[in-house]
């Protein structure tokens, strides 16, 4: 926890200084008769987050907080988040190719088998029936079209159909 | 008694098929949200509010505010029958809900939850109408400089009551108005922090967009890992004769409900206390002031109607800031301002006058939405026994398939489905590392007040500081923030003394 706690405050650190740098393409001081430019909210509020996030990792040094405590204290669900956080990054990867029906197909159904184990009965109703309700409650209902990527022809019939 | 007429007016609006059924609807919702461990209003909110594009605004906001009702009374249901609070609202009810439950008394823990949500709900709703057309009317005075001072103020109630890590929830606030600076300047009109010129920036990051990565994403992988083993499901069963107990037991209790929903009313509007501290507060009140104060903590019934109506009636409390001064009393009422905002509904004084049928439409809602709640609340307690055994992968998959089509919808942009994604990661990263999230969300949503609202006022005193102090209201408002701000110093100071002369005695 201690290592982890010292890791976060550096890496917010390391944001506010890029915050830091990235608001400086604006006026940062004060501009005569109108007050702070541009760049000086995020400048110096990026400039408090440092301070706030230095004295954090300095404190860890002086009083050793959260000493003896487990940033993960049940090791064994590392893997399980890792692969879940993977299996969302993937997804969100492949729907400019595959479209959104054929990912959240393949999300659900890899999902359920291997983190939830559950039987064929389940995942089959649940991988068939999520893209259906979500077609006709996102594009015919709201009118929103979702990314369909490769699959765009195989849907120039239902919109026909619908719209 | 123009009041009474306004709300007259109102319950013209709440009371059309299309609302009732709305109400119904997003009570229902709510439930079953708030009663799933792991969700509570605001990922319910959260993940909700870009599915509402499907009615008119203020049937929307009538949907949000009775799902954020709904999952009030909900929370009660996995605390008493799993032992773990379906939201962190519901924790105080666990305390003697638990115990009831494994005496064989869940059903009439539920009815007495559900009875006191109810009142909770009712008391502070009469509070609410009494309370916010005079506040509004007090906020038509304000200018730029109040504004800028009551978002001041606001941020410092969590730094001075938050009692979380006071550098932490320092990061948390400037992160989040840093967040909220990104995409065009609003004065100037020129881009910053736009990341290396990724489009994607240029309109900013929407609150929609945290809260979805932060509640949604982050929330699912806190609850994955910290839930892997199933816990017990008690079973409840409801007969007629347990009603008419439950009912009996609890108008017995009239004084530990009245005082719980005052009580809730006005910490639930301070921005750093709301629900889970009110019902804590009011759990304490009620064991101190009882008669049989060794029976708490074993399943008294009075224990459960503490902390249930104190929770309902704070939830009303975050409202009134919300929609009166603009300020929201906490981070489900922050998404449903952001949603206002998005429908063109600026909450604030201004909204009393201009868009009375919706204000009074939205209030009068609240009223059905408890009655609702409660009639809903008692007949789907099956529904909720066998809901519960639900297994959490399914509810997770659902979650996570929402967070990316919720994403998507009110932009139709990959880009800000990817920003979720990054934000859920890191929002359950710091979660872990003690970083609070609710003053995040809020700093992301007041931002761009905040510095407009600074530089409104600097602009027109031509740069003149001093403007900010010599405004009563706004002076008040900034000595009371600095009183806040200085509160955390003042308790570690005290802790030194108090350490300092300790030994010698």
């Amino acid at each position: 926890m201690l290592a982890a706690d010292r890791l976060i405050a550096l890496a917010l650190m390391g944001l506010s200084l890029y915050f830091m740098w990235y608001a400086k393409a604006l006026p940062i001081g004060w501009v005569a008769a109108s007050g702070p430019g541009g760049g000086a909210f995020p400048f110096w509020l990026s400039a408090i987050m440092l301070a706030a996030s230095s004295l954090i990792l300095l404190r860890s040094f002086i009083s050793h907080p959260h000493e003896g405590e487990k940033f993960f204290p049940d090791a064994d669900a590392i893997p399980q988040i890792a692969g879940v956080i993977g299996l969302f990054v993937a997804t969100i990867a492949v729907i400019p190719f595959i479209g959104t029906y054929l990912a959240l197909i393949a999300f659900l159904f890899i999902y359920l088998k291997f983190f939830g184990h559950h039987g064929w009965v389940l995942i089959g109703i649940l991988t068939l029936a999520t893209p259906v309700v979500v077609f006709f409650f996102f594009e015919v209902t709201l009118k929103i079209l979702l990314p369909k990527g490769w699959t765009e022809p195989f849907f120039i019939p239902l919109y026909a159909m619908f719209f | 008694m123009e009041v009474l007429s306004l709300l007259a007016d109102g319950f013209a609006t709440s009371l059309t098929p299309l609302n009732i059924m709305i109400v119904i609807l997003g009570v229902t919702a709510g439930l079953f949200i708030g009663a799933m461990p792991g969700l509570g209003s605001v990922n319910g909110v959260a993940l909700v509010l870009p599915l509402t594009f499907i009615v008119p605004p203020t049937s929307a906001i009538i949907l949000l505010a009775a799902i954020y009702y709904g999952a009030m009374y909900g929370g009660a249901v996995s605390s008493i029958l799993l032992g773990i609070p379906g939201a962190s609202t519901a924790v105080a009810t666990t305390f003697d809900g638990r115990p009831m439950a494994l005496q064989g008394k869940a059903g009439l823990a539920l009815i007495a939850a559900a009875v006191a949500s109810f009142v909770g709900g009712t008391i502070s709703v009469i509070l609410f109408t009494i309370f916010a057309a005079p506040l509004a009317e007090l906020a038509l005075k304000f200018g730029p400089a109040e504004e800028f001072a009551l978002v001041l103020l606001a941020f410092t109630t969590f730094v001075g009551l938050g009692g979380d890590d006071t550098l932490k929830t320092i990061v948390m606030i400037c992160l989040g108005l840093v967040l909220s600076t990104v995409g065009l300047d609003m004065i100037s009109g020129q881009p910053r922090l736009i990341f290396g010129d990724i489009p994607g920036f240029y309109s900013g990051i929407s609150f929609l967009v945290l809260a979805i990565g932060v509640y949604g994403v982050g929330e699912v992988l806190y609850t994955i890992e910290t839930s892997r083993i199933s816990p017990a499901v008690s079973t409840a069963r409801l007969r007629m004769r347990d009603l008419i107990d439950g009912i009996r037991e609890m108008n017995k209790m009239w004084k530990t409900m009245s005082f719980g929903s005052v009580l809730g009313f006005f910490v639930g509007m301070l921005p750093a206390a709301g629900a889970t501290p009110a019902s804590l507060m009011s759990y304490g009140l009620a064991r101190t002031f009882s008669k049989k104060p060794e029976t708490f903590g074993k399943g008294n019934i009075e224990g459960v109607a503490a902390p249930e109506t104190a929770n309902n009636a704070a939830s009303t409390g975050s409202l009134l800031p919300m929609l009166t001064l603009g300020i929201p009393g906490s981070p489900t009422t922050a998404l449903l301002l952001g949603g206002m905002v998005m429908w063109g509904l600026m909450p604030g004084p201004m909204l009393f006058i201009e868009q009375q049928d919706f204000v009074w439409g939205l209030i009068s809602s609240l009223y059905t939405a408890n009655l609702a709640a409660v009639l809903i609340n008692i007949a789907l307690i099956p529904l909720f026994v066998w809901a519960l055994r639900m297994p959490f992968s399914v509810l997770c998959s659902m979650v996570l398939v929402l967070c990316i089509l919720g994403g998507f919808a009110p932009s139709q942009k990959l880009h800000d489905v990817w920003l979720i994604a990054g934000f859920g990661v890191a929002g359950y990263l710091l979660r872990k590392a003690d970083y609070p999230l609710a003053p995040l969300v809020l700093a992301l949503v007041l931002g761009p007040l905040m510095e407009k609202s600074f530089r409104q006022a600097l602009i027109s005193a031509q740069g003149d500081v001093t403007f900010f102090i010599s405004r009563p209201l706004s002076a008040t408002f900034l000595a009371l923030a600095a009183i806040f701000f200085a509160l955390p110093l003042i308790k570690m100071l005290r802790r030194r003394i108090a350490k300092r002369h300790a030994p010698a005695e």
